[in-house]
């Protein structure tokens, strides 16, 4: 079973993960985007990190609401209504239960998610996270070592936005010359799955 | 990268604790990252909000003030500012008259406004939104995030803010705001590459003798890289893309726009190529601004945007302004 304080090391292990590898996202979005993927998120989950260290709540479905409105009201950008929805819907699909298993996490995950594509009106195969997030929760709801599973997924997931052509956000503008790199938002979602692989294999 | 900042993370908030120096007509909460007019709410007048990224100043915070905006929110540089900005501007824009949300249309923008315009309905504010995207560089808007918001957003601010001035309720300001962005087309093009504070190294690599055609303001590499160009061959390309997307049938407002590290010299000997080339294709201009409005951070180029005006929106464009960065009449 996990509970809050699960979610709680999940996030505080997000917030170092992105910090490690802020500059390498950022140099993927030089290329497609902005520059500025790493820096945005950096600011994000260290808001997130320290508010959780400070006072973490009682269960998973508000550790995760919480961290979801702080990622809105300090990243800005695509990235904080999409990361911060995708955490909240979660959270709220969670609800108040002081424990939850996996399954149930998958369960609430695939909401998320959900909830992420239609807020950008994305698919899979649109060169966004979703392409990393989409086959990381059908592995979390189905394999035997799901979390494992769902990094490697993610993982596999980022890649494969190497030679799509970007359809959503600002990668769209350039057309077919965004083939040939990898969508920085894909990598932050990896990381984020990688992170939760992370603290549930202690 | 030699730039004149103390920290990377603490550009936007230093520019903004200048802005309170130097205008003390304004409102400036650099803690929580609001600009607003120091008399608003403006009773009986419809509160103008606009925000996004920073680095397009003057763009927002320059065009706060009476005749124009009543308040806007920068983000972080060329990030959309969170919802908990735009709520605050709003409310300290609503008068009760109620507020019109511009956005420029980028995917972050629209998202966190819409989150806002959400939050700020629930406080009692009675909102519109205006979406900017005149640039005609996208041209596969089914395949892209839409056209972007570039430089028709002077056009849109200063008419919607004139609107709102004379008293116009806000169903109207919003009509005017939405056919001054349907009226208007743009097209930019870059001579360099654009060096962001956090990342501290150009955003793409542009070798010399060669320009960017169809750039954002956000250093996104264009559409077509060209072998470099004269004046008066970029103005042609860049009158030719406007006006074959939207050809005019009456006299237009020009903005001929500098990206940031374009010398004045320049921008006008280009302005005379403009005028040269509507001149050629019969349109007439009523009126042309020249000068560093919606720029990208140290982005050398410019672009240039067309917006079709009738009697009205001329009268509102011509109506006094007092801002940081536009100012006439009185």
């Amino acid at each position: 079973m996990l509970d809050a304080d699960f979610f709680r090391r999940w996030l505080i292990a997000c917030a170092a993960l992105v910090d490690r590898d802020a500059a390498r996202l950022t140099e993927l979005d030089s290329a497609i985007g902005d520059a500025d993927h790493g820096s945005n998120l950096q600011r994000g989950f260290t808001a997130v990190a320290a508010a959780l260290e400070k006072e973490p709540p009682p269960t998973p479905g508000a550790v995760l609401t919480l961290a979801g409105r702080l990622l809105i009201s300090t990243v800005g950008g695509a990235s904080g209504p999409l990361y911060g929805t995708l955490l909240r819907r979660t959270g709220k699909t969670l609800g108040d239960a002081a424990e939850v298993t996996p399954a149930r996490l998958a369960e609430a995950l695939r909401a998320g998610v959900t909830a992420v594509a239609e807020l950008g009106g994305a698919r899979p195969g649109d060169k966004t996270m979703l392409d990393a997030l989409e086959p990381a929760v059908e592995a979390l709801g189905s394999a035997d070592a799901p979390f494992a599973a769902a990094r490697e997924a993610a993982e596999r997931g980022a890649l494969a936005t190497v030679p799509m052509r970007a359809r959503k956000g600002r990668a769209s503008y350039l057309g077919e010359r965004s083939i040939g790199h990898q969508d920085p938002g894909a990598a932050s979602s990896a990381l984020i799955v990688g992170a939760l692989a992370e603290v549930a294999a202690g | 990268m030699r730039m004149l900042i103390n920290t990377p993370e603490t550009v936007v908030a230093d520019a903004l604790r200048g802005m309170a120096v130097a205008h003390p007509e304004l409102r400036v909460d650099v803690e929580n990252r609001v600009v607003v007019r120091r008399d608003a709410p403006v009773a009986g007048k419809v509160g103008i909000v606009s925000g996004g990224g920073s680095g397009h100043e003057p763009l927002h915070g320059g065009f706060v003030g009476p005749g124009m905006l009543t308040a806007a929110c920068p983000g972080a540089v060329f990030t959309s500012p969170v919802p908990d900005q735009m709520v605050r501007a709003a409310l300290a824009a609503d008068s009760g008259e109620g507020v019109l949300f511009i956005v420029k249309n980028y995917t972050g923008d629209v998202l966190n406004f819409d989150m806002a315009a959400e939050l700020a309905e629930e406080e009692g504010v009675r909102l519109a939104k205006v979406l900017v995207d005149d640039d005609v560089a996208v041209t596969d808007s089914l395949f892209t995030a839409g056209r972007r918001g570039t430089g028709a957003t002077l056009f849109v601010e200063k008419i919607a803010g004139a609107a709102a001035e004379a008293g116009a309720p806000l169903e109207e300001v919003a009509a005017v705001a939405r056919r001054v962005n349907e009226s208007s087309r743009s097209f930019g093009v870059a001579l360099s590459s654009v060096t962001t504070p956090a990342k501290g190294t150009p955003n793409f690599d542009l070798p010399d003798g060669e320009l960017e055609l169809g750039i954002g303001i956000h250093g996104e590499p264009g559409r077509e890289r060209r072998p470099m160009m004269t004046s008066r061959e970029i103005a042609d390309v860049a009158l030719t893309a406007v006006v074959e997307d939207r050809p005019p049938t009456g006299p237009v407002l020009v903005l001929v726009n500098g990206m940031g590290a374009t010398p004045l010299l320049e921008l006008y000997g280009f302005a005379a190529e403009v005028g040269r080339g509507l001149a050629e294709r019969g349109i007439e201009a009523a009126r042309t601004l020249v000068g560093n409005y919606v720029t990208s951070l140290d982005m050398a180029g410019c672009s240039v945007t067309l917006c079709q005006v009738d009697e009205e929106s001329l009268r509102l464009w011509d109506a006094p302004v007092q801002t940081a960065a536009l100012r006439w009449g009185r």
